[in-house]
């Protein structure tokens, strides 16, 4: 059944591209995923959310839900007996609302029963009052003077500002832009869910989809006031993440349901539910202004960048950091001016998805790249190419760019690939929205649009960054056989198989189990910005070295015990044989891996060493537009990106794909639309994402720079591939209609020809006529 | 003072069900979706449940050999009916030669959306007659990636794996290896 290629890679080494562990489990439906977890007598978790984006509870009554049979527990925050609030970075987000509300959807109180429905039906019994207040739902409104305060303090998160060379630098060609983008959801598809269980110590056991295991047990610690070593934490089957699993949903909840009845308690999100139960990725609204020569050499750049981080903090500090040391691209520019806000309002909260504060700038920057390029009557790949940044050149935070940055020769490999054949206009299947329309392509016209981005990999601005792993080799039934260990969250990147293909490279041994995930071994840090092969990769290298030397000297080589000793794989080192007589007892070592420092930045300035490692990816993307029925077909992209080492060139692949997947959704169809503070659509009948049908085909061009700084050479490639795709595919639009499209996603009104309103405005569209914000100018550098 | 909800009035009913080859007769709400009496009734809990609405085909299962979202079958409407999900794809050991080829093209990442895809793409390999990007209408077309990819359009996966999926579905389609 299996085909000659894929048993020759079965073992798989770093490079190959073997097929993952959890495979078989996930095809043939034995995957356990976190909804999937269950046990005899347990009860369900409900949760009961305030349908108002800013009210104050005046009045909750719970009697009529505690008096259902089948109720075992009803909640509020007077029941959480540690720490009221949670959360990344600061923790201001009530675990249950305290006596206000500043999002729709703010959990208000827990259900448990012993039925999903009658926990769902006793949670619709809880009586609760509330005071409406106007919620602040404009995020430079909320930072105008005299705007009515989120939080005590006011609603300004953090302003990040970055200043090189000259501030009044003056150029020969200056375009000015403003620029907005809608707020997009990570949909995983496997919705929020987990299993806490009470132990026996008082304690308890919690098994659930996150992306990192010891951030969530610390928070749950807290809330529930017990020891971190009684919060236990072990992985579940995660269906998804993108970010969206970084904070807390239901842990605490189900864990304070189970302590409080002593039984285990499951809670599992409907998809509606998890559109109010995560954060999404932050709206931007953005300014800029780019001065270049009338050569083609861009002088400054000036810009603000104003991110609605909603209702709570989440990771906005950092996503506000990225936007701002990222925003200008991968350009050398010798002077900036660069503000970043990120800002409270009584919106969804907003934090961490793929691309990360990287995706809003880089829609800002590119456009304006292809604006000034109109400017200068020049082509728009040239331009690029001409102020492209390279290795050595300085960020706009007076970081030197010390490894590869090939970014000239990834826009010419898009640029250079044979563009996709014309439209055969003979065919409607090839329409824009296919067959079933009203007209037949008479108005469909083609266009071609680039991008290109930069994205930092790993945690930036001097977090303590690190990953742990234990290695263990010995012998099972004879053979040589190696155990790994990370808290390191498998969240469908394959981060389980390329960490075998370490093992089995560094070790020489065939036989490789990477154990659950949980939290009885030291912290692998967060499967977010990139880092997960990375730092848990380089944690897992370093444990093998480790055992590695261990075998050496008990064959006594003279060699080992040196650190950073790296002879090639064991087997072949000491021969199979030997290795065997060796491991008379197992090797073990635990490691805590760390990547190389990175520095904070200057508040004033915005200088420092604030990244450990750039990535970079450029896009073209070719569409058809319908420009009487405002439909978008992407027709294909092409792509580059340099990936270091392509540890696993399918699964590579796969993140490419998967990124672009992402940045089209972003391009022409993904929003939460907020009116008012309240989400329209929650569904995914209105919140539409790419089908088959919307996925281009993509052609790629991987390079393979090593990074000396990086184990194995490797880049981070999570993220960029969802970065450029989006501005590449605007800017294909724009190239097809001639409109100046400010506002992602671009939507059908935004094409047809009889819309003459193309400035931007979209928060007033996306309102359809109701409780428009109140838009107040403002100009935060002033 | 809370009125009775129509909701606290149970009624059952025995619905009889060939899941994966095997008889099973139970005792449910008359409320149960297909999907709930197998994930949460069997303990069969390969199919998914993404949306319970229809919208994302995480729950794609056969019933009587056609793919249907199991969200959207209430069970007592299918009573005698046979089911067969990802967990019986497989021929023992063997694997179905969807599942097979998802694993050799990597047609998934999380994996969530891939019983609903490969009970899909089983049930689309073996139905035949024309799509709406079928241009020959007489006969059953060739699955053509154009073909897949519009029979499996209600399938949604949120990692992107499409083009690894249509690479796997067209592997199996041109092998051959279906009737
Ligand atoms: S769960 Fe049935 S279609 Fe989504
Ligand atoms: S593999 Fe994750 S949703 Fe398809």
């Amino acid at each position: 059944m299996t085909a000659p290629t894929i048993t020759s890679i079965r073992a798989g080494r770093i490079g190959d591209s073997p097929q993952r562990p959890d495979g078989r489990q996930k095809v043939t439906g034995e995957f356990a995923y976190s909804s999937d977890l269950w046990l005899d007598g347990m009860l369900w978790g409900a949760t009961l959310r305030s349908p108002h984006p800013r009210a104050r509870i005046t009045g909750l009554d719970i009697t009529g839900a505690v008096a259902m049979p089948g109720v075992f527990a009803v909640l509020t925050h007077e029941d959480v007996p540690g720490r009221e609030t949670y959360g990344l970075e600061r923790p201001d987000q009530p675990v249950l609302a305290i006596d206000q509300i500043r999002y729709q959807g703010e959990p208000v109180a827990l259900v448990a029963a012993d039925h999903p429905e009658t926990a769902r039906r006793a949670a619709g019994r809880i009586r609760v009052s509330y005071r409406e207040e106007p919620p602040l739902a404009d995020a430079r409104a909320a930072l105008a003077p005299g705007a009515p305060s989120v939080h005590p303090g006011g609603n300004l998160v953090r302003h990040v500002r970055v200043r090189r060379g000259d501030p009044d630098a003056r150029a020969a060609v200056v375009v000015t832009g403003e620029y907005e983008v809608g707020m997009q959801d990570q949909a995983f598809l496997g919705p929020e869910s987990g299993l806490a269980v009470p132990a026996a110590d008082g304690g308890v056991d919690l098994f659930v989809a996150t992306q990192w295991l010891h951030v969530d047990r610390d928070q749950v610690a807290a809330s529930l006031g017990l020891d971190p070593d009684l919060v236990r934490i072990t992985l579940g089957g995660v269906g998804g993440a993108f970010g969206a699993r970084e904070d807390l949903s239901m842990q605490i909840h189900a864990c304070l349901l189970a302590l409080h009845t002593g039984k285990p308690v499951k809670m599992s999100y409907s998809r509606e539910e998890s559109f109010f139960g995560h954060v999404h990725r932050h709206p931007a609204s953005m300014r800029y202004e780019h001065g270049c020569s009338a050569g083609g050499r861009l002088v400054y750049v000036k810009a603000d960048i104003v991110l609605d981080g909603g209702a709570y903090m989440s990771s906005s500090p950092a996503v506000a950091a990225n936007a701002a040391t990222l925003g200008i691209g991968p350009y050398e520019v010798p002077n900036v001016v660069m503000d970043s806000y990120a800002v409270y309002t009584n919106n969804p909260p907003c934090g961490a998805m793929r691309g990360f504060g990287a995706v809003q700038a880089c829609f800002g920057y590119e456009s304006q790249m292809d604006k000034m390029a109109a400017a200068l009557s020049m082509d728009p790949v040239e331009f690029r190419v001409r102020n492209a940044m390279r290795e050595g050149s300085v960020m706009p935070t007076g970081q030197v760019v010390d490894s590869a940055a090939p970014v000239a020769e990834l826009l010419r490999l898009v640029r250079d690939r044979p563009p996709p054949p014309a439209r055969d206009t003979g065919d409607l299947r090839s329409l824009p929205g296919g067959v079933s329309n009203t007209t037949h392509g008479e108005a469909v016209v083609r266009g071609v649009g680039y991008g290109v981005s930069i994205k930092n990999v790993g945690f930036s601005e001097g977090f303590d960054d690190y990953s742990t792993a234990r290695v263990r080799l010995e012998l099972t039934g004879g053979e040589p056989s190696a155990q790994v260990h990370t808290a390191a969250a498998e969240v469908g990147q394959g981060l389980v198989t390329v960490l075998e293909q370490i093992v089995r490279s560094e070790l020489g041994v065939e036989r490789v189990a990477v154990l659950p995930a949980d939290t009885t071994i030291g912290s692998a840090g967060s499967s977010s910005a990139s880092r997960q092969t990375y730092v848990t990769g380089g944690a897992v290298r370093a444990a093998c070295a480790e055992v590695r030397s261990q075998l050496l000297a008990r064959a006594g080589d003279p060699a080992a015990g040196s650190p950073g000793n790296r002879p090639p794989g064991l087997a072949g080192a000491a021969g199979l044989g030997d290795l065997v007589a060796l491991l008379g007892k197992p090797a073990e070592a635990t490691v805590t891996w760390r990547h190389r420092p990175t520095a904070p930045l200057d508040p004033g300035t915005g200088q420092g060493q604030a990244h450990v490692q750039y990535a970079f990816a450029a896009h073209r993307a070719v569409v058809d537009v319908d420009t009487e029925l405002g439909l978008v077909k992407v027709v294909e992209i092409a792509t580059a990106q340099d990936v270091g080492k392509a540890m696993n060139p399918q699964a590579v692949e796969g993140q490419i794909h998967g990124g672009i997947a992402q940045g089209l959704g972003l391009a022409v169809m993904e929003e939460i639309q907020v009116a008012g503070g309240v989400v329209r659509n929650p569904s995914f009948t209105d919140y539409l994402i790419p089908t088959i049908l919307d996925m281009p085909p993509v052609r790629l061009d991987m390079l393979e720079l090593a990074d000396p700084h990086a184990p194995y050479g490797l880049r981070g490639v999570g993220e960029p591939p969802a970065i450029s795709s989006t501005p590449a595919i605007v800017a294909a639009i724009r190239d097809a209609t001639g409109i100046p499209l400010t506002r992602i996603p671009v939507r059908p009104e935004h094409l047809t020809a009889t819309q003459p309103d193309e400035g931007p405005d979209p928060p007033s569209a996306m309102i359809m006529g109701r409780n428009a914000p109140h838009r107040v100018p403002f100009d935060p550098r002033s | 003072m809370t009125a009775p909800e129509a909701g606290d009035q149970v009624h059952t009913a025995t619905v009889t069900l060939t899941v994966n080859g095997e008889s099973r007769a139970l005792e449910v709400d008359t409320r149960t979706s297909l999907l709930d009496l197998l994930r949460e009734h069997l303990g069969l809990t390969g199919s998914k449940k993404g949306c319970d609405h229809g919208q994302c085909g995480a729950c794609t299962v056969l019933i009587g050999g056609r793919r249907a979202n199991a969200c959207l079958a209430l069970a007592v409407a299918h009573d005698g009916a046979e089911v067969t999900t990802v967990e019986g794809l497989a021929d023992g050991d063997a694997l179905h030669p969807l599942q097979d080829a998802f694993i050799r093209y990597d047609a998934f990442q999380c994996g969530y959306c891939t019983p609903g895809q490969l009970c899909s793409a089983a049930g689309m390999l073996t139905e035949g007659g024309p799509s709406a990007v079928t241009a020959d209408l007489t006969g059953d077309p060739a699955l053509t990636p154009g073909e897949i990819r519009e029979r499996m359009s209600g399938n949604l996966c949120r990692c992107g794996a499409y083009v690894n999926i249509v690479r796997a579905v067209t592997a199996v389609s041109t092998a051959g290896t279906e009737p």
